[in-house]
């Protein structure tokens, strides 16, 4: 490609701006629509030149919606609780049992090893609604559903293999040798593994957590059908907004927001560790 | 410092749905309290394996492995008491070079002062003392090489693994180093197990040296020895730069008939009272061959100076030999000049064995 020619400099720069245009436009949009009354919102046409109101976000915090047909109860800021709850405890738990079997995968062979790795990668394929069904029946026989344990263990459908399959890579792509070197000069395997493997491996296993939270986080199915409005994350939650009288814009857009933002920390915060990757990535193997 | 003993040792690798990799088998060596031992041989012969068995990285399949009085088998890495240099550095990537070299004695609480000075001491020795405080990721290869080396070596252990110790040096730094490394080992009386597919190192700085193939030891011996009195043929031709002439013949009563590829006689040697009639091979190193005098004829067929010696390939009739002198020879392709193969310095093999039957006992006739 010919990098001095301003042609395609400008073409390309149309082409980056279109697609951010594309990406984050109804982002922008949905940002304002938060601050908006339902009637602002509606107007023909539309504007963008209106009175910011905090009503919204008000009527989220508080939990009481008053439309025209009179006051709802709503428990938005439970729900967020419940995504903040649901999530992490799903991605500590899928980091728990799936980085040491990542790392038994990935050092060792064993009978069946890559079987039982293959059958953990299997969950993701399948549709959630193919489980659904029975997994409805059995958690209603064993009871748990609607409780914060099942929907935790559900979720481990989606956490634990994102992060065996991520995290295993980067175990094999690091050089046994430098785990063997740590054992020869007087370490136990245990202190290799938690001071060599997993820094080493902190990268990726930093990159698989923060996808596995955002998965576990976008979830809506398997909440919306084993767990009741107490137990239900922002996804179901925002159902809510779909009211007898109408749906509440200006709400779904505030509720949105909020619930984007922890994630969009979260990434903010991990960026750096993902960075980190590089500096470690000159390692032989 | 210590001797170490391998009885009987084997290395199998299993993996399902392939058959097994007999990658060692029935290995004995007694290595002796502060002695200097190389594995040679090819890829694959089996050298890394054992040595891995020593350190505790691969499981001995067979056999036992013992270091003083202790036996290795079953003990984790830790607790060997063993130093390793390994072939792809794994050196600590968050450490500087110092930290790194002096990590296992931080370890073993030696005070400050003494890692400081046996640090200095090491890094002198192996010319990294200006890239000290820099990080792994950011120095050469060979650099990390001799990083990794100095790590093994600062340790003294009972015994000190070496793998490819001086694979990625420049040659120069290379034949520096080793003289300094040996002068080191001997020095500390450390005992020294290294691994090399370089016979120059090997002969340069072992005290004895273990020829694998196939996983089998084919002979354990002073450099000297695998020169002058090679156990069997893959010793004969392994050892040796160019290799060992093999040409193939028969005892039949007072002589050697030797034959051409196309199996004809080609010419006779004498043959000793002691050899037994039967077919066999006889070796005969490329410096040995005389060229200008003998009742040989033989004719040129290449040429090649190589700056302190030349290189010929004649073909003594029918049977091409590589022979070497020394200095410059004005023999052109095509010309005849008469050879003489002398009889101290034939060694016979068995044909379908391969096992040394002599070694240039018997004088020319």
């Amino acid at each position: 490609m010919d990098r001095s020619n301003p042609v395609t400099k400008i073409l390309r720069g149309l082409a980056l701006l279109a697609i951010g245009l594309f990406f984050l436009f109804p982002l922008f949009w949905v940002a304002l629509m938060s601050f908006q009354t339902n009637e602002q919102i509606l107007r023909i046409p539309p504007s963008i030149v209106f009175e910011p109101t905090l009503s919204n976000y008000w009527a989220l915090i508080s939990g009481r919606l008053v439309s025209t047909a009179g006051v709802l109860e709503i428990k938005f800021m439970g729900n967020l609780w419940n995504s903040v709850f649901l999530s992490t405890t799903s991605v500590a738990l899928a980091l728990i049992l799936g980085v040491p079997a990542a790392y038994a995968f990935a050092r060792f062979r064993f009978r069946l090893s890559e079987d039982i790795a293959f059958t953990l990668l299997s969950f993701r394929f399948a549709p959630p609604l193919l489980v659904l069904l029975p997994l409805s029946l059995y958690f209603q026989d064993i009871g748990l559903t609607d409780t914060y344990v099942g929907l935790i263990w559900v979720y481990q459908l989606i956490a634990l293999p994102l992060i065996l399959w991520i995290v295993r890579g980067y175990f094999e792509d690091i050089s046994p040798d430098i785990e063997h070197a740590y054992r020869i000069d007087g370490h136990s395997w245990w202190k290799t593994f938690t001071k060599i493997a997993l820094p080493l491996a902190r990268p990726g296993i930093a990159a698989a957590a923060l996808l596995s939270f955002i998965f576990c986080w976008n979830n809506f199915i398997f909440a919306l059908i084993l767990a009741s409005a107490g137990k239900q994350p922002v996804t179901v939650g925002a159902l809510a907004f779909v009211t007898a009288s109408g749906i509440q814009y200006g709400q779904i857009a505030a509720a949105v927001i909020l619930s984007i933002l922890p994630t969009l920390l979260l990434a903010l915060y991990a960026q750096r560790y993902l960075v980190e990757g590089l500096s470690l990535g000159a390692v032989k193997g | 410092m210590a001797e170490l003993n391998l009885t009987a040792v084997d290395k199998i690798y299993q993996s399902r749905g392939k058959p097994p990799v007999h990658a060692v088998r029935s290995v004995d060596m007694a290595i002796g309290d502060g002695e200097i031992v190389g594995l040679l041989g090819s890829s694959g012969c089996g050298k890394t394996s054992t040595l891995r068995m020593i350190a505790g990285f691969e499981d001995v399949s067979r056999g036992e492995i013992r270091l003083g009085s202790r036996v290795l088998n079953e003990l984790a890495p830790a607790e060997r008491g063993v130093a390793m240099a390994f072939e792809g550095y794994a050196l600590y990537p968050p450490l500087t070079v110092r930290d790194n070299v002096g990590f296992a004695l931080l370890r073993a609480r030696t005070p400050k002062a003494e890692i400081e000075r046996r640090v200095a001491e090491i890094a002198s020795l192996l010319e990294i003392g200006d890239i000290l405080d820099r990080y792994p990721p950011t120095i050469s290869a060979g650099q990390q090489q001799r990083t990794s080396l100095a790590r093994a070596l600062i340790r003294r252990a009972d015994l000190s693994l070496l793998d490819e110790p001086m694979s990625q040096l420049e040659p120069q730094l290379r034949a520096i180093l080793r003289a300094r490394i040996k002068d080191f080992l001997i020095e500390h009386k450390m005992t020294t197990v290294f691994v090399t597919h370089d016979q120059t190192e090997a002969l340069a700085l072992a005290d004895r040296i273990a020829v694998m193939e196939g996983g089998v030891l084919q002979q354990f011996a002073a450099p000297a020895d695998l020169k002058e009195r090679p156990a069997n043929l893959f010793v004969a031709s392994f050892i040796g730069e160019p290799p060992m002439n093999i040409m193939a013949g028969e005892i039949a009563g007072q002589e050697i008939v030797i034959r051409t590829v196309q199996g004809e006689k080609a010419f006779t040697l004498p043959a000793q009272a002691g050899d037994r009639p039967g077919e066999i091979r006889v070796g005969i190193r490329p410096h040995r061959v005389r060229v200008g005098e003998g009742p040989l004829k033989g004719q040129v067929v290449s040429n090649q100076w190589l700056g302190d010696q030349t290189h010929l390939g004649i073909e003594v009739e029918g049977v091409l030999l590589v022979a070497v002198t020394d200095g410059t020879l004005n023999i052109g392709i095509g010309e005849a000049v008469p050879v003489a193969l002398p009889g101290d310095a034939l060694h016979l093999f068995d044909a379908a064995s391969g096992a040394a039957l002599r070694h240039g006992e018997v004088s020319a006739a």
